[in-house]
């Protein structure tokens, strides 16, 4: 499974039309495709072209651009543990090696099982409650060794905490529906003079001055 | 750098300061482009021309001063104001390109020694002019697998990559085909293709001759030479008929590499890949190098020059002039396509000539007044095109359409019989069932819109071109040309004929092979003599020559005709492959079968060749001194670089040769002085004198005034047979034509022969791509894999010629005007 399901496409299609040059809809769609498939598959980025009318060369260099893009298979838990300055300050680096221990893997690789696949990563803007991590971009903070084992076997297992997070991919739990008339952008790009949302958040007009 | 400024006129100028010179410069244009034309080069790594600037490399930094004092800026991207005060050289100026070339050094090997840019590296030497001359680098750097094959041409060492963006930039902007493109992010940026999708781009070529490193090479190229070892000239290329000015460049007299060089007015320095790779044909094994003459048994022998030339001339001599005839001279300079018509009219005395095979435009096209690409590609114009897909048989004619099209307001209005590669840029379209092109023309040069609408084209659709060349501003240009082999040329003359009707339209006719425009008008057409002057017309001739036809012979399907009637006892072939090219494979057949003595001079053993009774090698472009004519009219030179295998000459030689042992007192013995001969007797050609020529670095245009457009008696409509869909045949860029089969790089490329058909007649026969089908016609049948193709409207089949395992033009028959044939699941 890699091309989007027929549902997807038709969800697909409708993003496209949101959007006055199909091209933008580049990256929701490759959202898309990586929450159908956890990972962002070279026939999805093939899909995703034809869809879009651009190369599948431009999807990849797009996606390609973008960490939270994977191009090959993760694991169903994306754990991402931050070791920028304020987390490693509070223990970060001990966080990681101890995840790698546990988990028998190096930080980029995933459990043989295929669950969890462990990241290094850089600031995820939570220094207040550092050291923080990330399940599948979900925080959780002020994490110690124990909330860590936990957490790992919460995962492994996947019961407790484990059911907080959507498998690796899923954008959101709740869906928002956008209505036909709410569309991206209705001018087409040719006859734009400024940008739409100079008129929609115009300063109400001075009427009594001259 | 090799590149040059584009040239511009300047209408609004401006004064800036440059390193405290005052200069006068148009207002806006890019400060790089000013600075450079004004002597004071810029270096540069990202910035092309003839591309968008992108600021991407920063190698062109300079202190701009605007008023709020001095600032570095990048000055491909600052467009020039009043009273600018620029430092090109200042310290702080060096100190940046310092840093700048640092920085790209960092992650560069210093290969330079094994890399095949070194030498002419724009990276090596802006670094010996303009860097920091010694590196602080000690650590390892990258290294990548090397190299990765992104195109069948194409090379990448990516640990080189300077990441300028120029191939990208050019693959996306110019071509429209980005199949390659920056991957990753930050210090693991790469330039690749997606995975098993490659970089097949017909201009991909010219990403290796603008890349400022070594990144990108041509597999025909790589590890061939250095550049210290390779000579060079500049000439014309040939391999169609747009004429792209080059650079021959050779090392120990082998060809081995061609560069396109920007010429403003046709190439802008772009070539196709069948133009820049396929002189790999002029060092082929299979050339011909020796005069052969066929034995009783079949087998051909070789034999001296002197002799092969005394046969031919006996054959000539001893035949009515009626009798002989001449096939082919497009691929030929115009010089020895004049020594040519000039051997046959005024010597023989036959006018049973014909440069083209049927497959062009008749000799009345060129009387059209006339529009060169230029004009066709004015801002803001109106072009009708009726054209064949012009990235498949004038790739470069489509970069500069398409520029028009997309950034100068050009609107483009297709009337083709299918979808072209222009399709997606025409801002209308019609798609005329074939045969019936001229009806309508006579609608869109004003004529009335029948309700039910014209050659299968719905009224509406004909209303919305109509409505577009009615809100036209200016005159409009017609490109006229071949879409459809299977289609009578008269077919084209007849639109043609209609549309002179718009008011100060022009035309330009594109045909695909060469130097068809110069044959025709050195006098290789029936009816015409040297400069298109019709027979009869024209007195200058007449009195020069000894000789000179009373009426208008035969073209190149009547010459088959008769010679298939046993009315041809010699033909001359120069360098035509009837039974390859021309749209009557029985016909020619016949023909062959009944001349008595066939002369052919060529390069290569051609089928036609393996018929011939006498075979006479000859110098291919690349070998030959000359001029050439592209479709424009554009006279310019063509050089020789290397030369000729075995005893080969130039064409032109072989006909003055026989001139003198015809007993002709013809003098001229050199390129140039038939050049002036031929220009002294046509008053078209003035202008165009050797000397002339050979001074103008982008041609000089022949008078393209119209003179009395006959497009003579009109095609009848062919009827329709609901039963057959009608046949639309054309060519692609990567045919199994003589250079490009013979071109090692090249030849794999050609695609798999299909059947196109229409969505429509898909369901109705309830095929998909793919399947196996039959198309029958009266003369044969051929049994490919089906296209649905959208861009093909119902009621046709599309062939392409000349493709490895089909034979489309065995269906043809040469006195229809369309050919009609049965589809069927195989």
């Amino acid at each position: 499974m890699a091309r989007f399901s027929p549902d997807n496409e038709a969800l697909a299609r409708r993003i496209v039309d949101r959007y006055p040059v199909a091209k933008s809809a580049t990256i929701p769609l490759c959202h898309l495709a990586q929450e159908q498939d956890g990972y962002l598959a070279p026939d999805a980025m093939e899909h995703v072209a034809e869809l879009v009318g651009c190369t599948p060369a431009e999807v990849l260099g797009t996606a390609s651009f973008y960490e939270m893009f994977k191009l090959h298979p993760v694991g169903r838990y994306c754990l991402n543990i931050c070791t920028n300055i304020s987390c490693r300050l509070l223990g970060a680096s001990e966080l990681l090696a101890r995840a790698e221990e546990r988990l028998g893997v190096r930080a980029g690789g995933t459990t043989a099982d295929g669950t969890i696949t462990l990241e290094d990563v850089e600031c995820i803007a939570a220094c207040t409650e550092a050291p923080a991590l990330q399940v599948n971009y979900r925080y959780v903070e002020r994490v110690d060794a124990a909330a860590l084992d936990a957490l790992i076997d919460d995962l492994r297992s996947g019961t407790g905490r484990a059911e907080e997070f959507p498998p690796h991919g899923t954008l959101g739990l709740v869906r928002q529906e956008l209505g036909p008339d709410d569309l991206a952008n209705v001018t087409p790009p040719g006859e734009q003079v400024e940008p739409v949302w100079f008129a929609r958040n115009a300063a109400p007009t001075d009427e009594g001055a001259s | 750098m090799s590149e040059r400024p584009r040239p511009i006129e300047v209408t609004d100028p401006v004064t800036i300061t440059v390193d405290g010179r005052p200069i006068e410069v148009q207002r806006g244009e890019l400060l790089i482009d000013a600075c450079e034309r004004n002597d004071a080069y810029i270096p540069r790594f990202c910035y092309h021309p003839r591309m968008e600037p992108v600021g991407m490399c920063r190698m062109c930094l300079v202190e701009v001063d605007t008023g709020r004092g001095p600032a570095l800026q990048p000055s491909c991207m600052i467009p020039t104001a009043p009273d600018m005060v620029v430092e090109t050289a200042s310290e702080r100026v060096t100190k940046a390109q310092d840093g700048v070339l640092e920085f790209l050094l960092a992650n560069h090997p210093l290969d330079c020694p094994v890399c095949d840019k070194g030498g002419e590296c724009p990276l090596q030497d802006q670094t010996m002019a303009y860097g920091p001359g010694e590196s602080r680098w000690v650590e390892e750097k990258r290294h990548y697998e090397k190299p990765i094959e992104i195109s069948p041409l194409v090379l990448l060492d990516r640990e080189r990559c300077i990441l300028c963006d120029r191939c990208t930039r050019f693959a996306s902007e110019v071509t429209d085909d980005p199949l390659i493109h920056f991957i990753n992010r930050g210090s693991n940026t790469e330039v690749n293709t997606f995975p098993g999708d490659p970089f097949s781009s017909y201009f991909s070529g010219n990403t290796v001759q603008i890349c400022p490193v070594g990144a990108l090479t041509a597999t025909p190229y790589r590890f061939r030479a250095r550049p210290w070892d390779l000579e060079r000239t500049e000439s014309t290329c040939t391999t169609c008929s747009v004429g792209c000015r080059v650079t021959l460049e050779s090392s120990r007299d082998r060809m081995l590499r061609i560069n396109g060089v920007d010429s403003d007015p046709v190439n802008w320095s772009w070539l196709c890949d069948a133009g820049r790779f396929s002189f790999e044909a002029t060092n082929s094994e299979d050339r011909l190098t020796e005069p052969l003459r066929r034995n009783p048994d079949g087998s051909f022998s070789g034999i001296r020059w002197s002799e092969a030339l005394t046969v031919v001339a006996d054959a000539l001599r001893g035949s009515d002039p009626q009798r002989v005839a001449v096939l082919g001279g497009s691929r030929l300079t115009d010089e020895s396509a004049y020594a040519w018509a000039a051997l046959a009219k005024g010597v023989v005395g036959t006018d049973h000539v014909d440069a083209q095979l049927g497959d062009g435009l008749p000799a009345a096209v060129f009387d059209l007044p006339g529009a060169t690409i230029d004009d066709v590609c004015r801002p803001g114009g109106t072009v009708l095109y009726l054209g064949p897909d012009p990235k498949e048989e004038l790739p470069v004619l489509f970069l500069r359409l398409k520029h028009a099209a997309q950034r100068d307001g050009v609107r483009i209005l297709e009337v083709t019989p299918t979808a072209t590669s222009l399709t997606p840029y025409a801002v209308a379209g019609v798609r005329p069932r074939p045969g019936e092109l001229a009806a309508v023309a006579s609608v869109l040069a004003g004529g009335d819109v029948p309700a039910e609408g014209v050659a299968g084209v719905p009224a509406a659709e004909l209303e919305g071109v109509l409505d577009a060349l009615g809100a036209a501003d200016g005159p409009v240009s017609v490109v006229i040309g071949r879409p459809n082999l299977a289609e009578s040329a008269q077919v084209v003359l007849d639109a043609a004929a209609s549309l002179s009707a718009l008011p100060g339209v022009r035309f330009l006719p594109v045909v695909r092979r060469g130097n068809a425009r110069g044959a025709v008008t050195a006098g290789l057409a029936p009816g015409r003599l040297p400069g298109g002057a019709r027979l009869g017309s024209d007195d200058h001739w007449s009195s020069t020559w000894s000789t000179v036809p009373t009426a208008a012979g035969h073209d190149a399907l009547g010459i088959l005709a008769a010679a298939a009637a046993g009315e041809i006892s010699t033909l001359v072939l120069l360098g035509a492959d009837p039974l390859s090219d021309v749209g009557d494979r029985a016909l020619v057949d016949r023909a062959l079968e009944r001349v008595d003595t066939i002369v052919a001079l060529d390069a290569f053993p051609t089928a036609s060749v393996r018929r011939a009774d006498l075979v006479l090698p000859v110098a291919v472009a690349g070998e030959v001194d000359g001029t050439t004519t592209n479709l424009e009219g554009r006279v310019s030179r063509v050089r020789a670089k290397v030369t000729p295998p075995g005893t080969a000459r130039a064409d032109w030689v072989v006909a003055v040769e026989l001139a003198r042992r015809l007993g002709a007192e013809w003098t001229a013995r050199t390129v140039e002085a038939l050049r002036d001969e031929l220009v002294a007797g046509a008053p078209q050609l003035a202008g165009t004198s050797w000397a002339q020529v050979d001074a103008a670095d982008d041609g000089v245009v022949v008078d393209l005034t119209g003179r009395g457009f006959d497009p003579g008696p009109t095609a009848p409509v062919p009827q329709i047979d609901s039963y057959s869909l009608r046949l639309v045949l054309s060519r692609e860029l990567y045919d199994g034509g003589e250079l490009l089969a013979r071109s090692e790089s090249l030849a794999g490329l050609s695609r798999t022969p299909t059947v196109g058909i229409s969505v429509g007649d898909a369901e109705r026969l309830g095929v998909s791509d793919g399947t196996a089908l039959i198309v029958r016609g009266e003369r044969g049948s051929l049994t490919l894999p089906a296209r649905v193709s959208s861009g093909i409207p119902r009621g046709t089949a599309h062939l392409v010629h000349r493709l490895e395992g089909s034979d489309p033009i065995s269906l043809l028959s040469a006195d229809e005007v369309a050919c009609d044939v049965r589809v069927e699941l195989a």
